[in-house]
């Protein structure tokens, strides 16, 4: 019941907030969306190919054949094995894995088991390659030491905790 | 480059699978409509985004992101030892920090960079990654999600009842993982 208000009770605490501040939120809030506008066309064009392809291994029975095959693995460790494209994409690329994730919701429901566990594994995780490469390499930092097995290792813990947790909660 | 590599793969194998299977039909069709599913998603979750951008510039102009950024400060002073003395450094970590947490992607790489060229620079500029820098990067990399709007704006584009009601899941999940690589960071840090 709660989580329906959740989202317009933020709204209105933040305009509030910004509203005794002085802010003009309206306008504020318009310089955002166009935000908003630019990060839905950055996004777009990436996903056209991907969600594509995804749709394709999908309608061809290759998706199920391989969540199948990585079916035992994946049922010690408490994660449906659908969700493995997921994962195998997750760490690569921030919007394959929004493709793979919209796939997986389109073809499960966005309320199943798959769809949320889909949903709490993209929005909890990052794009662990990305980002290790992008800052390292920006700043100049040519030995990564022990990042890589660090962020990878939370990341699994995560794939673990969200199939746990959507399936503990709902 | 990875992602290249997985679009062929993905193809190739659909296309395996199609003949094999038998399911050639459906896998043509399902290559056109994948495309065009990706511009409905787009449409179905862009006021979503863009609503949640717009929260997200009021709380940045009121001043609501410093408040968060200053919650930080204890935080800081333990998982980087390096930046004790220098207020300005905590800054810069604070607001790389802060924009992870709030989902900020395009603040918190500038943000991430500027403080991790710092820490590298207060090391010395080895060619090695100091444990203060590798801290922020793993930081970076597995970082806590408060708010998930843009899954929040898939689920409403494909029709969740509620597109909020994982938010509890998501805050566990970010929890366990981010403690996971904090932890071994911080254990790699002393032992080495």
């Amino acid at each position: 019941m709660l989580w329906n208000l959740i989202a317009p009770l933020i709204v209105l605490s933040v305009a509030l907030y910004g509203l005794f501040r002085r802010v003009d939120i309206f306008s504020a809030m318009i310089t955002g969306a166009k935000e908003g506008i630019s990060v839905s066309a950055r996004i777009l064009p990436a996903l056209v190919p991907l969600l594509g392809a995804i749709t394709m291994l999908r309608s061809s029975g290759g998706l199920g054949a391989l969540s199948s095959l990585c079916a035992p693995a994946f049922d010690l460790l408490g994660i449906p094995p659908e969700c493995a494209p997921l994962i195998i994409i997750r760490p690569f690329s921030g919007s394959g894995a929004l493709a793979m994730g919209a796939g997986l919701m389109a073809a499960y429901g966005p309320d199943s088991l798959i769809g949320r566990t889909t949903a709490v594994m993209l929005g909890s995780t990052e794009t662990t390659f990305y980002a290790v490469s992008v800052i390292c390499g920006a700043a100049g930092i040519g030995k990564t030491r022990y990042i890589i097995p660090a962020a990878l290792l939370g990341d699994l813990a995560g794939y673990i905790t969200a199939a746990a947790a959507v399936r503990w909660l709902f | 480059m990875a992602i290249s590599v997985m679009f062929c793969i993905m193809m190739a194998l659909s296309i395996i699978f199609a003949s094999v299977n038998g399911t050639t039909a459906q896998a043509g069709n399902g290559l056109m409509e994948g495309a065009q599913d990706a511009v409905t998603l787009v449409i179905g979750m862009m006021g979503t985004l863009c609503l949640w951008c717009g929260v997200t510039e009021v709380m940045r102009q009121s001043g609501l992101s410093d408040k968060l950024t200053r919650l930080l400060r204890h935080p800081i002073r333990i998982l980087f030892p390096e930046a004790r003395e220098d207020m300005s450094l905590h800054g810069d970590l604070a607001g790389a920090i802060s924009a992870n947490i709030l989902g900020l992607g395009n603040a918190a790489t500038p943000l991430s960079i500027r403080a991790c060229s710092s820490l590298h620079r207060i090391s010395g500029n080895t060619g090695a990654a100091s444990d203060s820098a590798c801290m922020l990067v793993i930081l970076g990399a597995t970082s806590i999600q408060i708010f998930p709007s843009t899954i929040a704006a898939v689920r409403a584009g494909a029709g969740a009842q509620s597109s909020f009601d994982i938010l509890p899941a998501v805050w566990l999940t970010t929890l366990v993982s981010c403690t996971v690589s904090v932890g071994f960071g911080l254990i790699m840090r002393h032992r080495g």
